[in-house]
C-alpha cells in the first residue's frame, strides 16, 4: 500500500516574544508554561482526527520529548482517545526523524505528528529566529488531498547543528560551513526526487532546514514556479519541515506538485501532487493566519518557564506527583477527557463516576467524551495563592455544551479577558511536573484565542 | 426523617478555650492542655479519672487518639478521632453527645485542636491520598474555591459589584470589630474599612481581610446527661439540635448549580430546626456562630440559615442587622475572621461562645439575655462540602422560647 495526505493540520501555540524584547525585527512563537512537544502535538493532530478515527499507526516527532525511558506517543494516543489495538511510537531526533515519520505514514498509512519547542539562551539567534508548534499530517488511501509521487534521501555525517541530549539549548558551528555543505546536498536531494517523478519545475517548493544561511537563500537554491517558502513560525526542529508543508498545503491549487525538502544533516525530499479534494480539505485556521495572532508574553516570564531564571513562587507546597495506578484507572478522564453519562436520567458526570449523582441509579453509564466540545464560563476565579508554574493560576467552572460541568485551569488567558458567559474549548496541557512526571490533564481555553 | 435527634438529652457542663493565634511557643499537647485545663477547672465535682470517653477532632494535627491520650496522660480511656473538613471539631462533639445520649458513657470530652503555624506555608495545606493529578481542589485553594460566590451572588441577585464588595468589607470590619472585644482571639485591634478594601488580594475579589485567620488552637468540651447537668454546675449548656449533612458533590457537576447557595447548609438548618423545633429562626435564636471562612460566605450562609431573604442577605449585613448590637448577632466572638480559624478547634470555639454568652461570661461582648444559639460549621468548598449545625441553649427545651 502507498497512502498520501488526506489531512494536515499546524499549531502555533498563543504566546509572543516582542522584538524588542529579544532584539530582533520579528516577534518569536513560544509555547505556553503548560505545553509541550505531547501537549502541542495533541493540540495538531486533534484538529485532523475526527471522533472515532482509527488511524493504523501514529508516528510522533521531536527533538524536546518531555519523557526519555517512556514513550510520549501513547499520551498524544491517549489524548486523542485512540484505540488500543495500534501502534504509537516517538521518533525523537531532528527534521530527519519528523520525514522518517512522514514516510512511514505514507508507506502504510497513519497519523505523522511532529512537535517541538525550541530553546535558545538569552539573546541567542535560537531565541530570536526559533519557533515553538507543531504540525499533524494524516496519510490514507481514501479522500486523498496530495499524493506522493516520489521520495528520496541523501545522508551526509557534518557537524552544523548540535545538543547533547541532557541540555536545553543547542550549538552550531560556523554558519557558512554548514550552508556550503547544505546547498550541495539540496541540490542533489532535489534533482534526484524531481526525476523520479518526472517533473521538471514543481509549482511549489518547501524548505526546511535548521541553518538559517540555507533558509535566507532559498529562493536562489531552488526553483518554485508558484512559491518558495520556509516556516513563517521560525525554526521548529523536528516540527519545521511539518508546519512548512502546512503553510504550502494552505495555498496549493488542486493539481499542484510541491517539492518538499527537509535539509538536516543530510536532505530528504518528498514530491507531492495535490488533488482536486485539497481546497475542500484545508484546514480551519490558516499558518499565516495562526502566525497573526498571538499574545504578548514579558520576556522574564518566558525565561521562567523554560527555567532559564527562577522566579520567586508563592508560598505554597509544591503538588505530589500524579501517581502511576490511579492515573492507570483514570487514562479515559485523565488523557481522554471522557466522562459518563447516566442511561437512566442523562446526568452527565464530570469526571465519570459509578453512581449517578443525579438519580442513584447503579453502573449504569455510557462514556461521554468532552474533549472536542464546547463549553461556557459560569463563574471564574483568579487564585493568587495556589501553587502554579506562573502565577496567578486562573480557574473556571464550565458547563459544557450538551450537558456536564467540571472546574478547570483556564490557559493562554490574561485575568482580564475571562468573564461570565464566555465559550471556551478544551486543550490538553502539562499543569505541572513533579518528581519527573508530568501531570497531563486538560485546560479551558477561551474560544476566541487563537 | 432525617434524624431524630437528641434534643434535651445531654448537656455541656464546662469548656476551656485555649487562645488562638499564631503560637510560635506551644505545641499541639500545649494547646490541649490550655483548653483541657480550663475545662476541667470550670467544672465543680468532676475530675480528670471521672471523663469515660474522648472524642479528638483534628484534620492534621496528629493522627488517632494518642494525640490526646499522650498530651493529657489519660489513663487508657477510648479515644476516638475524628476528621471532616473544617468541621472537625464539630464532629468531635456530635459524636460525644451521641455517646452520652445513648447512655454508653457518663461523662465525654470532645478535644478540638489544630497547629497551623508550623508548615511555613500560607493557607490550609491538603493531605490527599495518591491520585491521578486532576482533581480542581487539589491546585485551587480555599479562598479561590469561595471566591467563586462573589461574582456568581452578584449575577444572581442583580447586585452591584461595588454594592457586593461593600457588604464583603462590612462582614470583615465587623467580626474585626467584635474580635478586639475577645481577649483571646487572634486579631484584637480595629480594621478599617479602608484597610479591607485595599488589602493585597489572595483570589479573586477576596483580598487577605476577606479570609479567615490561619492560627493555632485548641477547644474542649464536657458532655454529660441532660438530667445529670446541674450536679456538675448552675449554669449547664443544653443541646437542643446536633445535624451533619455531607452532600455528595453533585453541585460540583450539576449545570443548575448558581453558586450563590450552599444546598447542604440549607438541608443541615432544615434538620437542626426541626429537632429543635425552630419555624422562625431569626427571631427565635438569640444570636449564631456561623463559618464566615471567607466574607462572601458569611454573606451566603444568612439566607442558607434562614436569617436572611434570597438575595437580601448583603442588604442585611450592609443595614448592620447581624451586628453585635443588630436584630440576629453573627459571630458576636469575632467568628473564623478575627478569632482565628484553627480548624480542628473551630467548631467547639463557636459552642464556647454560646457557653460564655449563656452564663454571662463573655466579658465586653455579653449580649442581653440570651437563650438560644446556633452554630454553624463548613467543610469543603462551594460544589461539595458537608456542613454542621447545632442549636443550643441555656434552658431546657421544655422551658425554652416560651
Amino acid at each position: 500500500m502507498s497512502a498520501g495526505i488526506v489531512g494536515y493540520a499546524s499549531y502555533l501555540p498563543r504566546y509572543r516574544l516582542e522584538g524588542k524584547d529579544i532584539g530582533s525585527r520579528n516577534d518569536r512563537v513560544v509555547a505556553a508554561f503548560d505545553e509541550d512537544a505531547t501537549t502541542m502535538a495533541v493540540a495538531a493532530a486533534s484538529q485532523l482526527l475526527p471522533a472515532a478515527a482509527s488511524p493504523p499507526a501514529l508516528y510522533f516527532a521531536t527533538s524536546s520529548p518531555p519523557y526519555a525511558d517512556k514513550t510520549n506517543a501513547t499520551a498524544i494516543h491517549a489524548a486523542l482517545g485512540l484505540p488500543p489495538n495500534m501502534l504509537a511510537a516517538d521518533m525523537c531526533g531532528t527534521g530527519r526523524s519528523a520525514f522518517a515519520a512522514m514516510a512511514a505514514a505514507a508507506q502504510c498509512g497513519g497519523v505523522a505528528v511532529a512537535a517541538d519547542v525550541r530553546i535558545g539562551r538569552p539573546g541567542s539567534a535560537d531565541e530570536k529566529t526559533g519557533g515553538d508548534g507543531a504540525a499533524a499530517l494524516l496519510f490514507g488511501e481514501d479522500n486523498v488531498v496530495a499524493d506522493v509521487l516520489a521520495s528520496c534521501s541523501v545522508t551526509e555525517e557534518f557537524l552544523d547543528r548540535w545538543r547533547e541530549p541532557i541540555t536545553a539549548t543547542g550549538q552550531q558551528w560556523e554558519e557558512r560551513f554548514g550552508g556550503q555543505r547544505y546547498t550541495s546536498l539540496i541540490r542533489r536531494a532535489s534533482s534526484a526526487a524531481l526525476d523520479a517523478a518526472g517533473i521538471a519545475d514543481p509549482d511549489h517548493v518547501v524548505l526546511a532546514c535548521p541553518n538559517s544561511a540555507v533558509l535566507k537563500r532559498a529562493a536562489t537554491m531552488v526553483k518554485g514556479q508558484k512559491s518558495v517558502t520556509t516556516s513563517p513560525a521560525g525554526f521548529g526542529g523536528a516540527a519545521d519541515v511539518a508546519i512548512a508543508l502546512c503553510g504550502a498545503l494552505d495555498i496549493a491549487d488542486a493539481h499542484d506538485t510541491i517539492l518538499l525538502l527537509s535539509a538536516t544533516d543530510g536532505c530528504d525530499a518528498m514530491v507531492l501532487r495535490t488533488t482536486e479534494l485539497l481546497t475542500a480539505s484545508r484546514q480551519a485556521r490558516t499558518l499565516e493566519h495562526q502566525r497573526a495572532q498571538g499574545l504578548p508574553i514579558k520576556h522574564l516570564t518566558y525565561l521562567s518557564w523554560r527555567g532559564l531564571v527562577a522566579l520567586e513562587p508563592p508560598r505554597r507546597p509544591e503538588p505530589e506527583r500524579p501517581a502511576a495506578p490511579p492515573a492507570s484507572r483514570a487514562g479515559h478522564w485523565k488523557f481522554g477527557f471522557t466522562g459518563s453519562r447516566c442511561q437512566n436520567c442523562g446526568f452527565v458526570h464530570l469526571p465519570p463516576t459509578r453512581m449517578c449523582r443525579a438519580c442513584g441509579t447503579a453502573d449504569a453509564m455510557d462514556p461521554t467524551p468532552a474533549a472536542g466540545l464546547r463549553g461556557t464560563v459560569v463563574t471564574y476565579t483568579v487564585d493568587r495563592l495556589a501553587f502554579s508554574p506562573s502565577p496567578p493560576m486562573l480557574q473556571a467552572v464550565i458547563d459544557v455544551d450538551g450537558g456536564g460541568r467540571c472546574t478547570l485551569e483556564v490557559a493562554d488567558a490574561r485575568p482580564d479577558e475571562l468573564n461570565v458567559g464566555a465559550r471556551v474549548r478544551f486543550s490538553f496541557r502539562r499543569l505541572f511536573t513533579a518528581d519527573g512526571v508530568h501531570n497531563y490533564f486538560w485546560k479551558a481555553v477561551l474560544d476566541d484565542a487563537e | 426523617m432525617p434524624s431524630n435527634g437528641i434534643a434535651g438529652k445531654v448537656a455541656v457542663v464546662a469548656m476551656g478555650c485555649s487562645h488562638f493565634g499564631e503560637r510560635w511557643d506551644a505545641a499541639t499537647d500545649d494547646l490541649i492542655l490550655e483548653a483541657y485545663n480550663e475545662c476541667l477547672s470550670t467544672a465543680t465535682g468532676i475530675s480528670a479519672a471521672d471523663v469515660d470517653a474522648y472524642w479528638l477532632g483534628t484534620l492534621s494535627s496528629g493522627l488517632g487518639g494518642l494525640t490526646l491520650s499522650r498530651a493529657i496522660g489519660s489513663d487508657d480511656k477510648p479515644v476516638t478521632r475524628v476528621e471532616n473538613f473544617c468541621a472537625t471539631g464539630s464532629e468531635a462533639f456530635r459524636n460525644a453527645c451521641y455517646a452520652v445520649a445513648a447512655g454508653a458513657y457518663d461523662v465525654a470530652m470532645a478535644v478540638g485542636v489544630e497547629k497551623l503555624k508550623d508548615s511555613g506555608y500560607s493557607g490550609l495545606l491538603r493531605q490527599d491520598p495518591p491520585g491521578d493529578g486532576t482533581a480542581p481542589e487539589l491546585s485551587m485553594t480555599a479562598p479561590a474555591a469561595f471566591s467563586m460566590l462573589d461574582p456568581a451572588y452578584c449575577a444572581r441577585h442583580g447586585v452591584h459589584p461595588d454594592e457586593m464588595r461593600a457588604a464583603m468589607t462590612h462582614v470583615a470590619w465587623k467580626n474585626h470589630d467584635n474580635g478586639t472585644r475577645n481577649p483571646k482571639a487572634q486579631f484584637r485591634s480595629p480594621v478599617t474599612r479602608d484597610t479591607i478594601d485595599k488589602a493585597p488580594k489572595v483570589a479573586g475579589r477576596l483580598g487577605v481581610f476577606d479570609c479567615s485567620g490561619v492560627s493555632d488552637g485548641a477547644a474542649c468540651a464536657l458532655i454529660v446527661p441532660a438530667e445529670k447537668a446541674l450536679d456538675y454546675t448552675d449554669r449547664p449548656m443544653y443541646v437542643e439540635a446536633l445535624s451533619l449533612v455531607a452532600g455528595s458533590a453533585r453541585a460540583s457537576m450539576d449545570t443548575g448549580y448558581d453558586f450563590t447557595t450552599f444546598p447542604e447548609v440549607v438541608k443541615s438548618a432544615k434538620d437542626a430546626y426541626a429537632q429543635a423545633k425552630i419555624d422562625h429562626p431569626a427571631a427565635q435564636l438569640s444570636f449564631a456562630e456561623v463559618h464566615d471562612c471567607f466574607t462572601p460566605t458569611e454573606i451566603v450562609l444568612m439566607e442558607d440559615l434562614g436569617f436572611s431573604d434570597a438575595g437580601n442577605a448583603w442588604k442585611d449585613v450592609l443595614g448592620g442587622e447581624f451586628d453585635a448590637d443588630g436584630r440576629l448577632p453573627i459571630n458576636p466572638d469575632g467568628g473564623l475572621k478575627s478569632f482565628g480559624h484553627p480548624v480542628g478547634a473551630s467548631g467547639l470555639r463557636m459552642l464556647y461562645e454560646a457557653w460564655l454568652q449563656f452564663r454571662g461570661e463573655a466579658g465586653d461582648r455579653q449580649l442581653s439575655d440570651p437563650h438560644t444559639a446556633l452554630t454553624h460549621n463548613l467543610g469543603g468548598r462551594p460544589g461539595g462540602c458537608v456542613s454542621f449545625v447545632s442549636i443550643v441553649s441555656r434552658r431546657l427545651r421544655a422551658e425554652a422560647r416560651t
